[in-house]
C-alpha cells in the first residue's frame, strides 16, 4: 500500500511530486474549472448582478458558517472518521449563547460560550470514539440527537433573538472594508491549512487515517489525537455557531440543519477520500464555494429550490465518480 | 509522578470551571414575553356553570406560533373556574398523536380539542371519539371529513395572502409606481398551506395586474429565511415591496435585508409575531404591515369547547348551538392599528 508513505511526504525526492499528490493537483485544477464555469454561467445569466461585489460578499458570507465546519470535517475525514453532529453542535452552540443569562455577561462570554460547547462537544465525541471504543458514526449520531434535544431544552423551542448589540455590530460589521464573517472564514482556513501541511499535528493526522495500527507502531498515540481531532471539528462548530447567530441575529435549535450532509458533501467533492488518509483543505473550500455559488445562480435566475436540490445531487456524484475513476488510474500506475 | 498529578489536578479544575461557567449560562428567563391572547367573552356566557373537562392535544411547541397556540390554550382553560383542563405532550410522531386522543377517549373527557399534525392521518380517531360521543373541535389542520368534527376553527391561508397582495397593491398606487417588483419568500414549497398563501397573493396581485417578480421558498426558520433573503436581495438589485409568508423566518429575513442595508422596498410578514408588530409600531425600517394567521385560535377553541360542554351558544348568534366551521380572519395589521392586536401577537 502507497498509504504508509503519507506518513512522511517529504520523505520523497523533493523533484519529484508524490503520484497521489499530483493527482490531487489535477482533481483540484478540475473543481477549480468548475467553479470558474459555475461563475461564467451566473455572469453570462445575470451579467449585471452575478460578478458584482455585493454578491461576491454576500457569497462568500453564506459560505462563511458551513465552511468553517467543512474545515474540521475534513480533518475528521482525513483521520479516517465522519461526524454527524456537526449541525447539532451549531444549534446547541448557538443557543446556548444567546440564552438570556448568557448575553447578560456580555459579548465575551457569548463569544467564549459558543467556542466552549462547541470544542467540550467535540471532545465527547472524540473521547467516546478513542478511549470508549465507539465507532464515530455510532457516536456522532448520538451527539447529532441529544446536542439537538438540548439545544431544545435550553431554548425552549424559542427563536433566542440576540438583543447584546455590541456582539451583533462587530461580527455583522466590516473590517477594513471586509466582512468580518469573511476574514473569519479566511482565517480559519489558513490555520486549518498551516495545521494539515506544516505541523507534525498534520501529519499525524493523515498518518491515522492512511492506516492507524502503522500509525500506533510508528509511535503515534492514536487514541489521543482521535479525541483531539473531533475536538477541532467541535471548535470549529462553535465558530460556525457565532457566524450563524451574527447572520440572523438569533440562536435557535433549528440552526444548522443539514450541515453535516452540507458539509461532507464538500469535504467529498473537494476530493478528500472517505476512507481516510487523503484529502485536501483547499478542495474543500472550492466544495463550499461551488454549493454557495449554485444556490446563488438559481436564486439569482427566479429558479425553484427543488431543481437546485436535484442540481446538487447531481454534482457530488460527478465527483465521486471523477474521484473513483483518477483512484483507479492511480491504481495501476503503482 | 507529581508532575503528572499536577497536570492532572490542573485540567480536572479546568475543566470543572469551564462546567460550571457553562452551567452558569443556561438560564433563560426572560424578562419581557408577549401576554397570552384569551377571549373575554360576553353576557351570561361569562357566568360559571356546569364542570366541563377539555382534553387537548397539539403537535410539538417546536416553533413560536406552534408554543402560542399551545400556551394560549392553557392560558385561555385557566381562565374559567368550571374548566378542567387535560393536555397531553405535543409530540410530531402522528402515531403518538392518535394514541394521546385515545386516551383521552378513554379518560371520558367533555370535550377535545384536536391540533392534529396531520390532518388526514387523525381524522379515523377524531371519528372514534364523535362515535364515542365526545364533541371534537378541530382546530386548524383540517380533517378528511367533517364527520370527525363537530366543530372546525382555523386560519385561511388563502386570504393571508389575498390580503398581503391588496396591501401591497395599495401601496403601490399610493407611491405611483406603475410596474413594481414585487418579491415573495414563502415556506416549505411542499405545503398546501403554503401554496395556497401563494395563490391568494398571486391573485390579488393579477387583479391590479401586477405579478410576483423574484420568489424563494424558505423552510419557516431563521437560518432560512436569512440565507433565502441574502441571495434574493442580491439578485433583486431593484425591489418595490416584498411578501415573507411567515414572521418566525422573518427574523433571518430581517437580519439578511439589515446586512445588505436595503430600505428601498415595503415589506409586509405573516402570522403576527409580537417582534413584528413592535416593528411595525416602531416603524422604522421596511416593515410596514404584516397579514394574521393568528395563534388566537387556540383560545377561541377552549372557549368554545367549554360552551359545547356546557351546551350553550354564542351570545350574539341567533343560533342556539355553537357552529359548525368557524374561519379566522387574516387582518392586516398596520402601524394605524398595531396598538389594538399587540395582545395578539406571539413569541417567535
Amino acid at each position: 500500500m502507497s498509504d504508509v508513505t503519507v506518513l512522511d511526504p517529504k520523505s520523497a525526492p523533493p523533484q519529484e511530486r508524490p503520484k497521489h499528490r499530483r493527482n490531487l493537483d489535477l482533481r483540484l485544477t478540475g473543481l477549480l474549472g468548475v467553479l470558474v464555469v459555475l461563475c461564467i454561467v451566473g455572469y453570462a445569466t445575470r451579467p449585471d448582478s452575478f460578478l458584482t461585489e455585493a454578491n461576491i460578499s454576500t457569497m462568500l458570507r453564506l459560505a462563511a458558517a458551513i465552511g468553517v465546519v467543512s474545515v474540521g470535517m475534513t480533518f475528521v475525514i482525513i483521520s479516517g472518521g465522519i461526524d454527524l453532529s456537526v449541525g447539532s453542535i451549531v444549534a446547541l452552540a448557538g443557543v446556548w449563547m444567546t440564552t438570556v443569562a448568557t448575553q447578560s455577561y456580555g459579548p465575551v462570554v457569548m463569544v467564549l460560550c459558543a467556542l466552549l460547547v462547541g470544542l467540550g462537544c467535540g471532545l465527547v465525541n472524540g473521547l467516546l470514539i478513542s478511549y470508549g471504543k465507539v465507532v464515530p458514526f455510532i457516536a456522532t449520531l448520538a451527539m447529532y440527537a441529544s446536542a439537538k434535544g438540548l439545544a431544545e431544552r435550553l431554548s425552549g423551542r424559542r427563536t433566542q433573538v440576540v438583543t447584546e448589540t455590541g456582539f451583533t455590530t462587530f461580527f455583522r460589521g466590516d473590517i477594513l472594508g471586509i466582512p468580518v464573517l469573511i476574514w473569519m472564514l479566511a482565517a480559519v482556513f489558513a490555520v486549518g491549512w498551516v495545521v494539515l501541511n506544516r505541523t507534525t499535528f498534520g501529519r499525524r493526522t493523515f498518518a491515522v487515517g492512511g492506516n492507524a495500527e502503522a500509525a500506533r507502531l510508528a509511535g503515534i498515540d492514536v487514541r489521543r489525537h482521535t479525541a483531539l481531532v473531533y475536538g477541532i471539528a467541535g471548535l470549529c462548530c462553535g465558530i460556525a455557531a457565532l457566524m450563524v447567530v451574527a447572520r440572523t441575529t438569533s440562536g435557535a435549535s433549528t440552526n444548522g440543519m443539514f450541515y453535516e450532509l452540507d458539509a461532507i458533501a464538500a469535504v467529498v467533492i473537494g476530493g478528500t477520500l472517505l476512507s481516510g488518509g487523503r484529502g485536501s483543505l483547499i478542495g474543500t473550500l472550492i466544495g463550499v464555494l461551488i454549493f454557495t455559488v449554485v444556490g446563488n445562480i438559481f436564486t439569482q435566475n427566479n429558479l425553484d429550490t427543488d431543481i437546485q436540490n436535484i442540481a446538487k445531487g447531481v454534482i457530488i456524484v460527478a465527483a465521486v465518480l471523477l474521484q473513483r475513476t483518477t483512484t483507479r488510474r492511480r491504481a495501476h500506475a503503482t | 509522578m507529581p508532575s503528572l498529578d499536577r497536570r492532572r489536578f490542573l485540567w480536572g479544575t479546568t475543566a470543572v470551571g469551564t462546567a460550571a461557567l457553562l452551567a452558569g449560562c443556561t438560564s433563560n428567563e426572560s424578562a419581557n414575553t408577549a401576554p397570552n391572547a384569551v377571549a373575554g367573552g360576553s353576557g351570561e356566557n361569562t357566568q360559571p356553570g356546569k364542570q366541563v373537562t377539555i382534553g387537548f392535544s397539539a403537535p410539538a411547541a417546536d416553533h413560536g406560533w406552534m408554543a402560542a397556540m399551545t400556551k394560549n390554550a392553557k392560558a385561555q382553560a385557566d381562565r374559567f373556574s368550571d374548566v378542567t383542563f387535560k393536555a397531553t405532550e405535543g409530540t410530531n410522531d402522528v402515531n403518538q398523536q392518535i394514541g394521546q386522543v385515545e386516551t383521552l377517549i378513554n379518560d371520558k373527557v367533555d370535550v377535545l380539542v384536536v391540533l392534529p399534525f396531520d390532518g388526514k392521518a387523525l381524522t379515523e380517531v377524531g371519528r372514534q371519539a364523535m362515535d364515542a360521543g365526545i364533541p371534537v373541535i378541530n382546530v386548524d389542520r383540517v380533517f378528511d371529513t367533517p364527520l370527525a368534527y363537530r366543530l372546525w376553527i382555523g386560519g385561511d391561508n388563502y386570504r393571508m395572502g389575498v390580503n398581503a397582495g391588496e396591501y401591497i397593491v395599495s401601496q403601490m398606487k399610493a407611491k405611483n409606481i406603475g410596474n413594481p417588483i414585487i418579491g415573495e419568500i414563502a415556506g416549505i414549497d411542499s405545503l398546501p398551506l403554503t401554496q395556497e398563501r401563494s395563490k391568494g397573493f398571486r391573485d390579488a396581485l393579477a387583479r391590479a395586474g401586477f405579478s410576483v417578480g423574484p420568489r424563494v421558498s424558505a423552510s419557516f426558520t431563521s437560518e432560512s429565511g436569512e440565507q433565502q433573503t441574502a441571495n434574493l436581495l442580491q439578485s433583486a438589485s431593484k425591489l418595490d415591496a416584498l411578501w415573507n409568508h411567515d414572521d418566525d423566518q422573518g427574523i433571518g429575513v430581517m437580519a439578511a435585508i439589515d446586512s445588505a442595508g436595503r430600505k428601498d422596498f415595503v415589506m409586509v410578514g405573516g402570522a403576527g409575531s409580537r417582534n413584528m408588530m413592535d416593528l411595525i409600531k416602531a416603524d422604522s425600517g421596511v416593515v410596514k404591515a404584516t397579514v394574521l394567521y393568528s395563534p388566537s385560535m387556540a383560545s377561541s377553541a377552549i372557549a368554545l369547547a367549554r360552551l359545547l360542554g356546557q351546551t350553550k351558544g354564542i351570545g350574539d348568534m341567533a343560533e342556539h348551538d355553537i357552529p359548525a366551521s368557524i374561519t379566522t380572519y387574516s387582518a392586516v395589521v398596520t402601524k394605524e392599528n398595531v396598538d389594538q392586536y399587540l395582545d395578539v401577537g406571539f413569541d417567535s
